[in-house]
């Protein structure tokens, strides 16, 4: 690798100007926040993954390994909880949604600078809660706070929800704050359909945002109140009813799985883009696919209580709706395949997670259609099927096109290179590690093995020491990732305003952008995709 | 090995398990051949049309093809129709019990489950049943939400504190299955296990036939102790080597003191023993929560005259 200690980055650049601790803190620049978002979330998804290693440490062999089955029970409802609320559902919204929404717009900002930052500090704020009641005892209700578990069991059970109940809000007005900038701040002759294809996913996710996390806020503010207060409307005792949380709950629960997928769907559409030096194939089969799954994603909820005595025709809609809520993912899928096609393509880091994408995202939809079939559901629903399938849908989607985007986009944030040669090795591990550690699980699930349990029968556990080993390869990942990206920052080649060629906004700013993003005034002068027509080469 | 087992699903031993496993392979088949299709259409164009030096010229902009877009979007939605249709006629059969089921009462708790028959006769984490008969399960909790999952008959249902919830099922073969608590309970949950027996109809009517009787008079004292101590969930929660668990260890209890919450001491005798099964929230062991479940009903008065003396056994004198 080619250390060049005598460049420098271009100035003025958001990293530098202005100076010190208070000019970040009290920053309303959005790329800054975007920073500071990611660096909380980074810190949540290492302690996340922390607890991820022990849960599988412990499952490594029959009986007690590591912990006891009460001390387990707290790590997985923490595991849990952090990768869903601290980690996974503000990573690409709140953290590269902010730090790129705008540029990629052309304007100079949110909508609502202020209103931003406040929802950076809700958001830490939230997390203290949380943090305390992991010092205070923790949880052991798994991240669904299923009642009467919840209600009746012991720990810090109110702090927890309460720090989620705040963290939602943050989420909510990063929603906002999109959707009016989505609306009012484009660049004169960004049309609707001009935009890239991350912003629709941003602008989705959005809409799911807004009119979905309250219903969070609701169903845990009554879960505290009944803990506290005893109000009794999920307590059997007092008439109330439990399993009224499921269907609260799920109601936010499920669509917030689209918070999750919707914006990494949006960066594997610009990174295939890109990478593939292509229009991609279906704009608005995608754009709209987003928009019809943040809809029907409102519908699907009753699909996690197949076994919860629904009726049988509230479980066939909610079957139908399923198996329809999948089409549009499938129809994405077709498309970025198709934009392979005649393509000019590199295999640089951002691409290597595109394929990881296309690979470990199709698994996960399509062990979606088993769980879809109420037969085959209640065979498989609360067992390791089921969590492996969220993890091929969460990590094997979102969280690879996370990883992408941080790989696409890191030469921007930071004007840098990481090696391409130690994030190759990165990305075989993580690959690798992942495919171990879940697809075992599949198995394991067909097979009949409940998922939250400390322990199991001697027939499971030649699977469960396998995905124990794959989540250390996993995690060996993810270490050296840290390692080369943090190396990037300070030591990193200079990366150029456009390494990669692309066509976005974005890639025409210098690399880390100006404060105000644009020197210039940037002007519209070709759609986000236009390989066909605008002739544009690599820097460096 | 159990020769109903396939690659993925375990013995389908139950009525309902082979069309259930139909089912899932006719799903197994067709998600396998999307998803080669998928990962070999990528890994075909990745090296088909792979850059090939540095510059990068105009690239084709063909970026819609109508036909091709309605095939992509109407065969997978046909696809999903017919697994959508067959799985709710199977899950209709699943959820309508013929008539002329044998019907029994199951309850969860903390953390076991417990049986009661059409005669009156109760069972403690082992369900008893007839092969080859619709047995229909009505299930309820005394405490939090449990799961009643017997994946070699693919039957799971949540057994709810406020409201009854229904299952059936009809083994096909005498035989032991495993029975587990598939929803989260807490710090027993995954010793929250069963067992389901079932046995030829003329076996199952004699053991009906027998089982509120006290046809346990002839095991000698201690060990039917032993048999309650296992059969009847305390293992669930006691240990007999010495290491306490969700309750205190039953070894070396007997005839020793113990602390209670109230900061009072209690030697532990016969009687300390039977109320302990039977009113186990009137003196609660320091250091514990007061989660044990009442016995009153459940146990037999010589099951619990077998209990002390097992205890009596474990401890040295
Ligand atoms: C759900 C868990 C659970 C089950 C099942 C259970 N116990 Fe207990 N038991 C406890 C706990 C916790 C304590 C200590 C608190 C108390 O005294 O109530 C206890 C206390 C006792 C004690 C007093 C022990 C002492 O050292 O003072 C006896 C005797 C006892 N149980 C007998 C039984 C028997 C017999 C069974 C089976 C028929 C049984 N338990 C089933 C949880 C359980
Ligand atoms: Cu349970």
């Amino acid at each position: 690798m080619s250390v060049n200690k005598e460049s420098f980055l271009p100035e003025p650049n958001f990293l530098t100007s202005p100076k010190g601790l208070k000019s970040w803190l009290l920053t309303l620049d959005h790329k800054r926040i975007g920073l500071m978002y990611l660096f909380a979330i980074m810190f949540f998804f290492m302690i996340g993954g922390i607890f991820a290693v022990l849960i599988r440490l412990e499952l490594l062999q029959i009986g007690e390994t590591i912990m006891s089955a009460d001390t387990y029970n707290r790590m997985f409802t923490l595991h849990g909880a952090i990768m869903i609320f601290l980690f996974i559902i503000p990573a690409i919204p709140a953290a590269m949604g902010n730090i790129m929404l705008p540029i990629m717009l052309g304007a100079k900002d949110v909508a609502f600078p202020r209103l931003n930052l406040a929802s950076w500090y809700i958001y830490i704020g939230g997390s203290l809660f949380a943090i305390y009641s992991m010092a205070h005892g923790a949880v052991d209700t798994g991240w669904t706070f299923y009642t009467p578990y919840s209600t009746s069991t012991n720990g810090a059970v109110i702090s927890m929800t309460l720090g989620v109940f705040i963290i939602g809000f943050s989420s909510i007005l990063t929603g906002l704050n999109f959707i009016v900038t989505i609306h009012k701040l484009r660049l004169p002759g960004m049309t609707w359909f001009k935009m890239p294809l991350f912003i629709w996913g941003l602008y989705a996710t959005a809409i799911i945002q807004v009119l979905a996390t309250p219903v969070l806020a609701i169903t845990l503010i009554l879960l505290i109140l009944e803990r506290t207060l005893g109000i009794g409307i999920f307590d059997p005792a007092m008439g109330g009813d439990p399993v009224l949380f499921q269907h609260f709950f799920w109601f936010y629960s499920h669509p917030a799985v689209y918070i999750m997928i919707l914006p990494g769907m949006g960066i594997i559409s610009e990174m295939v883009a890109v990478f593939s030096h292509k229009r991609i194939f279906g704009y608005k089969a995608i754009a709209f696919s987003s928009l019809g799954i943040a809809f029907l994603s409102f519908l699907v909820w009753g699909h996690h209580m197949f076994t919860s005595g629904q009726s049988e025709y509230a479980a066939m809609i909610f079957s139908f709706l399923t198996f329809m809520v999948g089409i549009p993912s499938g129809i994405k899928t077709f498309n970025w395949l198709a934009t392979l096609f005649r393509g000019s393509i590199t295999f640089e880091a951002p691409m290597l997670y595109v394929f990881a994408f296309l690979f470990l995202f199709t698994i996960g939809g399509l062990t979606g259609i088993f769980l879809g079939a109420l037969p085959v559901d209640i065979h498989l629903h609360d067992t390791y099927f089921v969590v492996a399938h969220f993890h091929y849908v969460m990590m094997g989607g979102t969280v690879m096109a996370f990883l992408g985007g941080i790989h696409y986009w890191w030469p921007k944030i930071w004007g840098r290179m990481y090696s391409e040669a130690w994030a190759r090795v990165a990305w075989v591990l993580i690959f690798v590690g992942f495919n171990m550690t879940f697809f075992t699980q599949f198995l394991l699930g067909t097979k009949g093995m409940p998922r939250r349990y400390f322990d199991y029968l001697p027939q499971f556990e030649g699977m469960h020491g396998f995905s124990s080993v794959g989540s250390l390869v996993l995690g060996a990942g993810f270490i050296v990732m840290a390692f080369y990206l943090i190396h990037a920052i300070f030591k990193g080649r200079l990366a150029g305003d456009n390494p990669w060629g692309a066509l976005t906004l974005e890639w025409q700013t210098s690399s880390p952008p100006p404060p105000e993003n644009f020197l210039k005034d940037p002007v519209f002068t070709h759609g986000p995709y236009d390989y066909d027509t605008v002739d544009v080469q690599r820097t460096v | 090995m159990d020769s109903t087992a396939t690659l993925w699903m375990p013995p389908a031993q139950s009525t309902i398990a082979g069309e259930v496993d139909a089912l899932f392979y006719f799903i197994f088949y067709v998600a396998m051949g999307f998803f080669f299709l998928v990962v070999l259409a990528a890994l075909y164009f990745l090296i088909r049309y792979r850059r090939k030096g540095n510059e990068v010229g105009l690239t084709d902009g063909h970026d819609h093809n109508f036909k091709l877009e309605l095939i992509w979007t109407i065969i997978p939605t046909i696809l999903v129709f017919i697994v959508f249709i067959w799985g709710f006629r199977t899950y209709l059969k699943m959820n309508v019990a013929p008539k002329g089921a044998i019907e029994i009462k199951v309850t969860g708790q903390k953390w076991f489950w417990s049986f009661d028959y059409p005669n009156g006769a109760v069972t403690l984490s082992e369900l008893v049943v007839p092969a080859g008969r619709p047995v229909k399960l009505l299930l309820s909790s005394r405490d939090v939400i449990h799961s009643f999952y017997v994946p070699d008959f693919r039957i799971k249902m949540d057994a709810l504190p406020n409201r009854y919830t229904m299952l059936w099922f009809e083994a096909k073969n005498v035989g032991t299955y495993n029975l587990y608590c598939a929803e989260y309970c807490g710090t027993g949950h995954s010793t929250m296990l069963g067992k389901v027996k079932v046995l030829s109809v003329s076996d199952y009517e004699k053991w009906l036939a027998n089982a509120g009787a006290e046809k346990d008079a002839e095991v000698p004292l201690p060990e039917l102790g032993k048999k309650v101590y296992t059969g009847k969930a305390c293992m669930t929660c006691h240990t007999i080597d010495g290491t306490p668990s969700v309750g205190p260890t039953f070894k070396n209890v007997f005839g020793h003191t113990v602390e209670l919450s109230d900061g009072t001491t209690i030697t532990i005798d016969e009687n300390y023993i039977r109320e302990s099964v039977l009113k186990p929230q009137a003196k609660v062991v320091k250091g514990f929560a007061p989660v044990m479940p009442t016995f009153q009903g459940l146990l037999s008065n010589r099951e619990i005259d077998g209990i002390i003396a097992y205890i009596k056994t474990l401890s040295e004198q």
